[in-house]
């Protein structure tokens, strides 16, 4: 035995022997409840203070939500306000057309509806296409792979208002982006201020700042494809296009399906960066579902807190299904393995 | 049994010393603009100094948490003992009314009379503190871009249309972005909205639709925005009554006129220096007049105090005449105590030659302002007014909608908020 090992061996059994203690210690009371409440017991002792935890945090929160939400006036707690049953609700939904989200009573909730909608469907898109072309190209072989992986990851460790001011300082009027066209003979392009641009800017900022994460996902279901399927395929001579669509996308697909759902899930709650970098301007043409809420219920001159609340029970309603979808897309997922 | 009465008796020295402590202790909310947080700090300094049974502590936040976070606080009955607010109607049943520990609440009638219905319920002759400052709004012109560009700076009497051409000859001339902007406010496009005839107060007190006076000045910003004479982005990228001011613009010498009010008077000194000159120009002219909007920031003792008294003696400090007058002559705004006003002679503190006639120029206007517009301070529904005018222009000015859906929305969500209050 040398000396090292045997230091690591002191050194572990002074760590587990506290545990032995302590475990000595609990183990009697432990028996005795088990012994009273049987088997049951023993798990809703130990599932306690997690479900404390969610009831105090999540569930209570959720509750009082939905109070808020049948209710009215300016007061801001909840004894206090007069209760109008789903009269917030049907405020939110009063509309000629939904897809026309000037002919709403709430006009503004819908234009915020029909945004994130767009926004959804075109941020996913665009992120998933990109996270995946980053990890196929850091799958390879090239040179720097680490220092490239850093480069990938790094928006996702900042802030995401610092990710919005950055932007922002790029792209506004007198900005890094329009200084450099300038420069090169260009007009200066209205980026913040035009509805096409700003909005197309949300896009891209947002996928910026989110791909490195799918990236990572990507990355790892890419590596865990045999080698040997490859090698099998350029034996046979296979075009890699070819390879892409036959061999790495089908076995990525567990992987590619967490990556949607958890981007749906992100792009539908979709805030801070967009609401530093634009404001939800120009006009309302950025104003996302959480921009309402936060807007209506906390920002406003005049707050609503009713109306805010089931504005958010309504987005919340979206985030369940879509959290159901991936529940059953893990569970699906892992009865495939498990048959494999 | 000695050694437990011992005991006790430490205990209750210790809880004693602690609640005395509590006792004597004031929490201050401040937010700045300007320098008023040093001014304000060296003042209490000062007073602590005089009264070193009463702990003072001064709390600078931002605005956004006067804004945001004192109106949630004070729902729960919490906050701080004394607070610097400018949402001073609408959170009124939090104030403190000092009027019966005031040792001369004459002086306070007398002397901040004329503000006090701004700050306490309709009805009542509640003393919750005193305006720290009065604020008009009004323009400033970049005397320079101007100079440069041969182009006069228009007169007293020149109308909005007029200042908007002469800016925009500069513009033109300077090859600058735009030619004007306003600050992105409700409040600031109020003064304007009167002077072309607008009157928000319906004859029973509530909210009156939307008027052609609100429409004519409504349209002309609209246009502006679309022939590029008022910059763009200060409107328009940003959604809802989101506030945006258009200072450094006009700071960097972006845009050659610039109508904000008198509070940006000490921050538009101690950022453009000797960069150029600059002028107050008072507020251009409609068809009924030439107003402005009147406002300010209060400071108000919160009901909740758990030491009402001393708030009392810290208010009653603050509030005094010749304290008055250096926190205004220091801080460069115009003070709301009327003794201080009628015996004149300020020495405003500052070395920059534009400040004096600038900060003259505003109390001249303060005398022009229509019936219309000093009605809006003390009304509860001017936020509600002003939240709509900002979100539905901005919306026009952005291409979403037309003029008249705009008029008609404004009406919509005014009634809603009325609604709401019920």
């Amino acid at each position: 035995m040398t000396i090292g090992s045997a230091i690591g061996q002191k050194i572990g059994a002074a760590i587990v022997a506290p545990i032995g203690w302590l475990a000595a210690i609990i183990d009697a009371p432990l028996k005795l409840w088990q012994r009273a409440t049987g088997t049951t017991g023993m798990a809703a002792f130990f599932l306690a203070p997690n479900m404390l935890i969610f009831g105090v945090f999540v569930l209570a929160p959720f509750v009082i939500n939905f109070l808020y939400s049948t209710t009215s006036g300016n007061a801001f707690f909840l004894p206090d306000r007069s209760f109008v049953g789903a009269e917030q609700y049907q405020r939110l939904l009063e509309c000629g057309s939904y897809l026309d989200p000037s002919t709403c009573r709430e006009d503004l909730f819908w234009k915020a509806v029909h945004n994130t909608g767009l926004f959804v469907v075109l941020q996913v898109t665009l992120l998933i296409v990109v996270s995946m072309i980053t990890a196929l190209i850091l799958n390879r072989e090239i040179v720097g792979r680490s220092f490239w992986r850093a480069v990938f990851f790094f928006p996702v460790l900042l802030s995401p208002v610092v990710v919005g001011l950055i932007w922002r300082w790029i792209l506004q009027r007198q900005g890094l982006l329009n200084s450099m066209l300038y420069q090169f003979g260009y007009q200066p392009t209205e980026w913040l201020t035009d509805r096409f641009w700003a909005f197309a800017a949300g896009i891209t900022v947002s996928v910026w700042a989110h791909m490195g994460f799918f990236t990572l996902i990507l990355l790892a279901g890419l590596q865990a494809i045999p080698r040997d399927l490859y090698e099998a395929a350029e034996m046979d001579g296979t075009r890699p296009g070819r390879v892409f669509w036959r061999i790495t996308l089908p076995l990525l697909m567990p992987n590619l399906l967490v990556v949607i759902i958890l981007a749906l899930i992100r792009a539908v709650q979709i805030f801070d960066e967009v609401y530093v970098l634009t404001g939800g301007g120009p006009g309302t043409s950025t104003l996302f579902l959480t921009q309402y809420i936060y807007e209506v219920g906390f920002a406003s001159l005049l707050r609503n807190p009713g109306l805010a609340a089931a504005a958010s029970i309504l987005m919340g309603a979206v985030l369940v299904v879509l959290t159901l979808v991936q529940l059953q897309v893990g569970r699906r997922n892992e009865k495939k393995g498990a048959r494999e | 049994m000695k050694h437990k009465a011992k005991v006790l008796g430490l205990l209750a020295a210790t809880l004693l010393a602690s609640s005395a402590a509590f006792a004597g202790e004031v929490r201050v909310m401040w937010y700045s603009d300007g320098v008023e947080g040093e001014v304000i700090k060296d003042l209490l300094d000062r007073f602590q100094k005089e009264n070193p049974d009463i702990k003072i502590t001064l709390d600078n936040v931002a605005y956004k948490v006067v804004q945001e976070q004192l109106p949630i606080q004070l729902e729960a009955g919490q906050g701080p003992d004394i607070a610097r607010v400018t949402n001073i109607k609408e959170l009124a049943s939090h104030w403190l009314d000092m009027r019966p520990m005031l040792k001369d609440a004459k002086y306070w009638d007398d002397n901040f009379g004329s503000t006090l219905d701004w700050m306490r319920p309709d009805g009542s002759d509640a003393i919750p503190g005193f305006m720290t400052q009065l604020t008009l709004t009004g323009g400033f012109a970049n005397k320079t871009l101007f100079d440069q560009a041969g182009v006069a700076i228009p007169g007293e009497k020149a109308t909005w249309d007029e200042w908007v051409d002469a800016a925009a000859q500069v513009s033109k001339n300077q090859s600058l972005p735009a030619a004007f902007a306003i600050d992105r406010s409700g409040h600031r496009i109020s003064g304007p909205n009167v002077s072309y005839g607008a009157n928000y107060i319906a004859a029973d007190g509530s909210p009156a639709k939307v008027d052609d006076g609100v429409k004519a000045f409504g349209s002309k910003l609209v246009q502006w925005v679309a022939d590029g004479k008022m910059l763009k982005e200060t409107w328009v990228a940003a959604a809802g009554s989101t506030y945006r001011a258009a200072a450094d613009d006009f700071i960097n010498a972006q845009i050659p006129f610039y109508y904000s009010g008198s509070w940006q008077v000490a921050n538009l000194s101690s950022k453009i220096g000797d960069g150029f000159d600059w002028v107050a120009t008072g507020s251009p002219c409609g068809t009924a007049g030439c107003s402005g909007l009147k406002g300010g920031a209060a400071l108000v003792g919160i009901k909740y105090t758990k030491n009402p008294n001393d708030v009392v003696k810290v208010m009653e400090y603050l509030g005094r005449e010749d304290i008055v007058k250096e926190f205004s002559e220091r801080t460069l705004f115009l003070p709301a105590h009327k003794g201080v006003v009628d015996k004149g002679g300020l020495k405003w503190v500052s070395t920059d030659k534009n400040v004096a006639p600038a900060l003259d120029m505003f109390v001249k206007s303060a005398g022009q302002t229509l019936p219309a517009a000093d009605a809006l301070p003390s009304w509860k529904w001017a936020n509600a007014y002003y939240a709509a005018l900002v979100t539905r222009l901005s919306q026009v000015m952005a291409g979403e909608m037309k003029l008249d859906e705009a008029w008609a929305k404004m009406d919509q969500d005014i009634a809603d908020k009325v609604a709401q209050a019920k």
